[in-house]
């Protein structure tokens, strides 16, 4: 019996984001009589509940057996909608998004020929919707257990989460010792606690724990599988070995900003010039000495290789308002008689308790500066930073026994190699990039790989844990649920046609084909295709197509589009724009 | 009055991307001696509305325009650009200081700002047998109007044509056709003349089928090799060509020259340009020299005063002069020679070093100058 598409058409007005530009009226009734048709309808927001109960409802009534929503971009709701449709029944690959907000009501002005637009998005996703074919939803066991990369903060709070949740976990470090950045620190603000007392115990149960493995001195050096069954090769010392694993968090951290690149500040130059990190070495010892004596004028620096564009550094490190605030607070401690000062561009106390912090500081004596120094030069045993204090609207030059860089985070060096490995963007600011800035602050486009603590950007040690935990969290995910869902849109070769050329090989990012040995053609691994369809875009022979984007399909939609006859009121402003261009 | 329109002006030298940090007026020199405020007169003028009175700012003829505040700036905006752009709608409006307009016209008419005749430029070259520039020639040098003219500048334009003969390097000059490269008139806010010279240069250079070309001044490389139309040409500080000459043994040292040696790094090379090391190259080949370096140095070398525009003009406060203060630096190395590669800088140094009476101390000169001598 031949099929008759029956299908549903949503318009959505998502509030005013689309009805206010795109006549949805007018949308929804030219849909109404396009072929396939059933039912056509508009509704103020289609993803509310009534809205998904408006299609459901339709679905069993009216008997459809393809819907189509147009409404957002399909990374936002095609996930919801899919759900909704197979909640009553139809398969989700039945169902088919057209995009009228992102990629018109957004984008145009609001008008006929902005409506046009939107009808004709419709149209072609009505036209694709005839044609689409039931997909069959298919789901892979995973290995419980994750890797994690790093063991700094975020990387052993992310450990010791997932272990203690019952997985095996491997912690792969590349230094020899655990604790990171953290370790080197003396003490935390705004409380002032030892930073051994929260570093060291964590330290300790992880590596005390039955389900961790730690790995240091370690580094990953290839990556295979994919989400569910990960196969990590990492190498310590002259072994390599592979580790299966179900997830991945990555927790690779930061570098301090090397000062030597502002060589104005005469960092490497001068004894007296220092770095917040330096400080903290120094410090610790309880006697703050420069050249075995105590100092008497110390100035601090604020945003050293940050907020910096000239350096390719146009963003805040976070920290460091606060750490030379801590670390000012430390020297009017350990030397009470000395002068303390502190250059700044504006004073970022935006945490629990920053603000507080700030006030006790200049409190307890320290000298708060706006101006960013420019220079420092040497003047007889002491150095002497020049700078403009803005405030007085005046040069002024401070001469100091001790100067500290406050140095900004940037990316940790090797994170070109991870990015490489684990295929992970990264932001313009080098570190790696979150699959959305809000919604998915912990995943990256990599289904199964998630990111925590500095790599993601400049953090503090509580933002480090947080991310950290929630990294951990949605890692276990799909270890609890023991399987995932598999990508049901994906190439597949027609035997009769291929010739076993290998082109598609070669273009595969994710090994997913190779020649069968008896039968010379070429066949797809269902578990490793991400359905990209570069190998069915390159085919020679045109064996290859990709499930979902079928030939049929793509072209179907495109000849809607071309051979639309728009209304003539309507075409008329683009032809003179058109001549006059 | 001299009002200029500060919206657009703003908004053309993206002024609104400050973030008001105060780097540029924390290093510029000339707050050492002169009330210049580069961060304040931005800010001045991004809160003025629409009109702003230039008439209360005679520190704009202060900057030498070495280019500290713009290599500082974290935001990527330039005050020097600025104060020259401000400099600009000055002399737009007709006011311009006697010196500078003499120096303007005589670029106009003689094509070189120091009021000499334009068939005497290639007198300096008279009996060194250098050919004249032809199609083919490898280089074409670049004398620049201060080393054709001023004495002291001819002798480190003759050295530099001992040197490169020696080297074995086929170079031709242009004599008496070689014109103003107009970097200083562009710094004076003479735009519009700037204009003119750049295309007289450009038409004449491509005419002859100039393809490399060395200059003796930082200030005559860096408007060709940063504010030219870019057309292929090869532009190189004879620092950077001796530097390679002497890397490939082309030059050799003969005699040596025992004497502690300090450098002074021209702005317009250094700071400008980001030349600091090549020529410490030369200096340190030089047999029997010993280099040792002032506290500010490369990227904080402190100006001489003599750039952008400042040979014309002596600011508001000539009491106090940088280069005075460079040459007691220099002394306070324990340097006999302070060496540099800046006929400006050679010209301000030499007149400190007398007006300071440190004759007998030290001694300004161009590395070109030691070069030829150590030979």
């Amino acid at each position: 019996m031949a099929f008759t598409p029956r299908i549903g058409v949503y318009i959505c007005h998502c509030g005013i984001n689309i009805a206010a530009t795109v006549d949805v009226k007018a949308v929804a009734a030219n849909a109404a009589g396009l072929p396939g048709v059933v039912v056509s309808r508009e509704y103020t927001y289609m993803c509310s509940d009534p809205g998904q109960g408006l299609i459901q409802n339709d679905i069993r009534e009216l008997n459809l057996n393809r819907v189509v929503v147009a409404s957002c971009s399909p990374r936002m709701h095609e996930p919801t909608f899919r759900a909704a449709v197979s909640q009553v029944g139809l398969n989700p690959y039945c169902f088919e998004m057209a995009n009228i907000r992102e990629q018109c009501s957004w984008v145009h002005p609001a008008g006929e020929l902005t409506t046009h637009k939107a009808m004709q998005l419709v149209a072609s996703a009505v036209a694709k919707a005839a044609l689409l074919q039931p997909l069959e939803q298919r789901r892979a066991s995973v290995t419980p257990a994750a890797l994690i990369m790093g063991g700094g903060i975020a990387g052993l709070q992310a450990a010791l989460d997932i272990g203690e949740a019952g997985f095996e976990v491997s912690l792969v470090e590349r230094s020899p010792a655990l604790g990171g950045h953290v370790a080197q620190l003396h003490r935390t603000f705004p409380t002032l606690e030892a930073t051994a007392d929260l570093i060291q115990p964590l330290i300790d149960r992880v590596t005390q724990h039955p389900r961790i493995r730690v790995l240091t001195g370690s580094e990953v050096v290839g990556l295979g599988g994919f989400v569910g069954n990960f196969k990590v090769s990492v190498r310590q010392g002259e072994e390599t070995s592979e580790i299966a694993v179900g997830t991945i968090v990555v927790a690779t951290g930061f570098e301090a900003f090397d000062a030597s690149r502002k060589p104005e500040l005469g960092y490497g130059q001068y004894p007296q010039v220092i770095t917040t990190a330096d400080f903290e070495r120094l410090s610790a010892s309880g006697d703050l000495q420069v050249s075995g004596k105590k100092p008497q004028r110390v100035v601090f620096i604020q945003c050293v290789g940050s907020r910096d564009q000239a350096l390719g550094n146009p963003y805040c490190s976070r920290v460091c308002c606060m750490v030379s605030a801590k670390q000012a607070r430390l020297v009017r401690d350990l030397v009470p008689e000395a002068e303390v000062n502190v250059f700044y561009m504006d004073v970022r106390a935006y945490g629990k308790g920053f603000e507080e912090f700030y006030d006790e500081v200049r409190k307890s004596g320290v000298i708060y500066r706006r101006g960013n120094p420019s220079e420092i030069l040497r003047r007889g045993e002491r150095v002497v930073v020049r700078a403009e204090d803005t405030l007085l609207g005046q040069p002024v030059e401070v001469e100091a026994d001790l100067v500290v860089l406050a140095v900004g985070m940037t990316p940790s060096r090797g994170t070109d190699v991870v990015a490489g490995l684990f295929k992970l963007a990264r932001s313009s600011d080098g570190f790696f990039m979150e699959a959305h800035p809000k919604l998915r602050p912990v995943e990256t486009s990599m289904a199964g790989i998630f990111l925590a603590g500095a790599c993601q950007g400049p953090k503090d040690i509580p933002e480090a844990i947080t991310q950290a935990r929630a990294a951990a969290a949605a890692a276990m995910i799909p270890l609890m649920r023991g399987t995932v869902p598999v990508e049901a849109a994906i190439s597949s070769v027609e035997e009769e046609m291929c010739a076993g050329c290998g082109q598609c090989a070669s273009l595969c990012t994710f090994g997913a084909l190779s020649l069968h040995p008896t039968r010379g053609v070429m066949t797809v691994n269902g578990v490793l295709c991400q359905g990209c369809g570069a190998c069915a875009t390159a085919c020679p022979s045109g064996a290859i197509s990709l499930k979902h984007f079928t030939f049929d399909q793509v072209m179907a939609q495109l000849e809607v589009v071309s051979g639309w006859a728009a209304p003539v009121a309507a075409r008329q402003p683009r032809e003179e724009q058109a001549i006059e261009a | 009055m001299l009002q200029i329109e500060s919206r657009p002006f703003a908004r053309d030298h993206d002024l609104f991307a400050c973030v008001q940090c105060g780097k540029c007026t924390g290093g510029c020199p000339m707050t050492l001696k002169t009330k210049l405020n580069p961060r304040s007169l931005i800010l001045r003028l991004l809160t003025a509305g629409d009109g702003f009175d230039l008439e209360p700012f005679p520190e704009l003829w202060d900057c030498t325009t070495c280019s500290t505040c713009a290599t500082r700036c974290p935001k990527q905006v330039s005050p020097m650009e600025t104060i020259i752009g401000l400099r600009s709608a000055i002399v737009e409006k007709g006011h311009v200081h006697p010196n500078v307009k003499t120096a303007l016209e005589s670029t106009f008419r003689h094509g070189n700002p120091l009021s000499m005749p334009r068939e005497q430029r290639g007198a300096w070259a008279a009996d060194l047998g250098v050919k004249h520039y032809t199609a083919g020639t490898a280089y074409l040098y670049y004398v620049g109007c201060t080393p054709s003219y001023d004495p002291r500048g001819q002798k480190v334009a003759q050295a530099l044509v001992a040197l490169f003969s020696k080297g074995g390097v086929d170079f031709g000059i242009l004599g008496n056709d070689e014109n103003c490269c107009g970097s200083e008139v562009r710094r004076l806010g003479e735009a519009g003349l700037f204009e003119m010279v750049v295309e007289d240069n450009t038409g004449a250079y491509k005419e002859l089928g100039v393809t490399k070309m060395f200059t003796t001044s930082p200030h005559c490389y860096n408007v060709y090799r940063n504010e030219y139309p870019k057309n292929g040409m090869q532009v190189q500080h004879y620092t950077q060509v001796l530097a390679g000459l002497v890397a490939e043994k082309k030059i050799t040292f003969s005699g040596s020259l025992d004497k502690t040696v300090t450098y002074h790094d021209p702005c317009y090379l250094g700071k400008h340009n980001g030349i600091f090391d090549e020529p410490r190259a030369v200096l340190k080949a030089i047999p029997g020299l010993k280099l040792v370096e002032m506290d500010r140095s490369r990227e904080k070398s402190l100006c001489c005063e003599g750039g952008g525009g400042r040979m014309w003009l002596e600011g508001t406060n000539p009491a106090s002069r940088l280069a005075r203060m460079r040459v007691q630096e220099a002394v306070e190395t324990g340097a006999q020679i302070l060496a540099t590669a800046c006929p400006f800088c050679v010209l301000m140094l030499d007149e400190a070093v007398k007006n300071l009476n440190l004759e007998e101390k030290i001694r300004v000169m161009d590395i070109a100058e030691m070069a030829a001598q150590a030979l």
